[in-house]
């Protein structure tokens, strides 16, 4: 057990923690990880160079999400399709962003673990209708944001959608992972059904939309806060202009 | 098959090398050249991608990431739609405007649910192997026929509207596909076997606890450097999940994989690594901290380890 792991190979995690924290072109680093754990895995460089062509070929389709919505989304920004996600939110008075965002999160979340997890992301969903109706409630309520906590919201469905989708989509029987562990527990040994491994996934999946939901919920609070406190140093500056 | 993955292939390398030629014939961008070629190289790799040798491609890579990484990557000016004009065409289409940008969630799950299994003359329909990506690509088509008839625009201005978003992406766009092929690349180097080594040669698992937070936190951690729990997984489960948690403390192996996998997602959320879900959204809402969604998530990611381990403790 000892000396047979080559731990060389680590080096290119070291690469890579380094390369992000320097704030090095994330592409330069990631080339240099990939070349750096090729040769301490003895790999020739033609062989790393041919290994990252190919790996660059094989993973073309995920590409296709981001490039090929560009276009439509585009032209439909050009007509005012955010703006109108903004206005429309906002003729809603009680909307909240944290109201909002619960609620996209339980369609995100319910739609994924019935197999429908096209039905969010970031180029289709985020950033043309969700990301401007949030800024379009808070809007309504406090009036013009300040850059960070505009940047705060739009961060904030960003990561709402990923967390819906993700502890969502574990729950779908049919879902490419549950098929990965299922292959992979036969190949050791264990015959698993994938609806077992399917339903054990539940409670999690339930105490993901509690956690997040909540933190939406502060989330409300923070905002009125911190709103309240942009509200205070206004009046204050007017004060003393006045003075 | 009669739709095949590889039209959508093609049509992403000719919006990309229209991309790259409209920078090449704009003088005003201020870097033309730089960009102009990194956005051309991309196309190649859809466009002639399988007739070249995979060492060919791997060169056109490290191109790229020396173009990207002295900074060639520039964006050109875009004459947007006045605010006025785009304010009064809000109006005029109001809610028709969702319409296009509905229909690609909708034909994507209608393709991938209803026509997965359709076959024309015994032929399948879309491409078996990947449906998904096939009806997303139909989507896309058909919202673009809906919008330009919607908003009375040509589809010359869509791939106008296409070369101002992906500049807008820039470098970002490539970077998913290259941490995917460093996933791979990981992979057969042993990184995999290395990271388990080091997470459980030097921890004593004789208490259940310790070892359910060996399981849990592992396949984050090791999610976190990988950028995929689908590669944790296999290291993980065979190396503590199986021995240790079926083997000495008779876990049930569903429960067991079920909380493993979720535990590897709790590492997707807090990692750059997985750069479609945290990195490429930064870039989509133009947020100028670059792990902005990534804070954003953390705080969830680290309330549901915790969450997971007490799970998989009381139900294993």
């Amino acid at each position: 057990m000892q000396t047979v792991v080559n731990l060389w190979p680590l080096i290119g995690v070291f690469v890579i923690i380094i390369g992000f924290v320097l704030r090095f072109n994330p592409l330069l680093v990631v080339s240099a990880a990939a070349i750096v754990t090729g040769l301490a895995a003895n790999f020739p460089l033609e062989k790393i160079i041919s290994e990252m062509g190919e790996g660059f070929l094989q993973t073309r389709a995920l590409q296709l999400i981001l490039l090929l919505p560009l276009a439509v989304i585009g032209l439909l920004e050009r007509h005012g399709l955010r703006l109108h996600a903004q206005n429309w939110i906002a003729s809603f008075q009680r909307a909240t962003v944290g109201r909002l965002l619960i609620m996209y999160l339980f369609v995100r979340e319910t739609t994924a673990a019935v197999g429908l997890t096209s039905l969010g992301g970031h180029p289709q969903m985020v950033r043309p209708l969700l990301a401007p109706m949030a800024e379009g409630a808070a809007e309504n309520k406090y009036g013009k944001l300040p850059a960070p906590v505009r940047q705060k919201v739009l961060a904030m469905c960003a990561a709402t959608d990923n967390i819906g989708l993700f502890f969502g989509e574990d729950v779908f029987v049919a879902f490419g992972a549950i098929a990965l562990m299922h292959t992979f527990l036969l190949g050791s040994g264990l015959d698993v059904e994938p609806l077992h491994i399917a339903f054990w996934g539940i409670p999690t999946a339930i105490c993901a939309f509690i956690v997040h939901a909540l933190r939406l919920y502060r989330f409300d609070l923070m905002l009125e806060r911190s709103m309240a406190e942009v509200a205070r140093e206004e009046a204050d500056a007017a004060q003393e202009l006045a003075r | 098959m009669i739709i095949s993955i590889e039209y959508f292939y093609w049509l992403a390398g000719v919006l990309l090398l229209i991309t790259a030629g409209m920078i090449l014939t704009d003088r005003t961008h201020p870097k033309r050249w730089t960009s102009g070629l990194f956005w051309a190289l991309f196309a190649m790799v859809f466009l002639i991608g399988d007739r070249l040798s995979p060492f060919v491609v791997g060169i056109g890579v490290l191109v790229m990431a020396g173009i990207a990484g002295i900074g060639g990557v520039g964006r050109g000016t875009h004459a947007e739609l006045h605010v006025k004009a785009a304010r009064a065409s809000a109006g005029r289409l109001g809610h028709k405007l969702f319409i296009p940008a509905l229909s690609i969630p909708l034909v994507t799950v209608i393709g991938s649910i209803l026509l997965k299994n359709t076959q024309i003359g015994g032929v399948p329909l879309l491409d078996p192997k990947n449906t998904t990506f096939v009806s997303l690509g139909i989507g896309c088509m058909v919202a673009l026929v809906l919008a330009c008839i919607l908003t009375r625009d040509t589809p010359l201005q869509g791939l106008r509207e296409s070369r101002r978003l992906t500049e807008a992406l820039g470098w970002t766009m490539v970077l998913p596909q290259m941490l995917a092929m460093l996933g791979l690349l990981f992979n057969d180097a042993g990184v995999g076997t290395a990271v388990a080594h080091v997470t459980t040669a030097y921890i004593n698992m004789d208490y259940r606890l310790v070892a359910v937070m060996v399981y849990v936190l592992g396949m984050a951690l090791f999610t976190v450097i990988m950028g995929n729990g689908f590669a944790a997984f296999p290291v993980m489960t065979g190396g503590v999940g199986v021995p240790v948690l079926v083997g000495i403390y008779d876990a049930n192996p569903a429960v067991m994989a079920a909380i493993g996998m979720f535990s590897g997602y709790c590492g997707t959320l807090m990692t750059p690594m997985a750069a479609n879900f945290n990195i490429v959204p930064v870039a989509l809402l133009e947020l100028p901290d670059k792990y902005a969604v990534i804070k954003a998530q953390m705080p969830t990611a680290l309330m549901m380890l915790v969450v997971n381990i007490v799970l998989l403790y009381l139900l294993m």
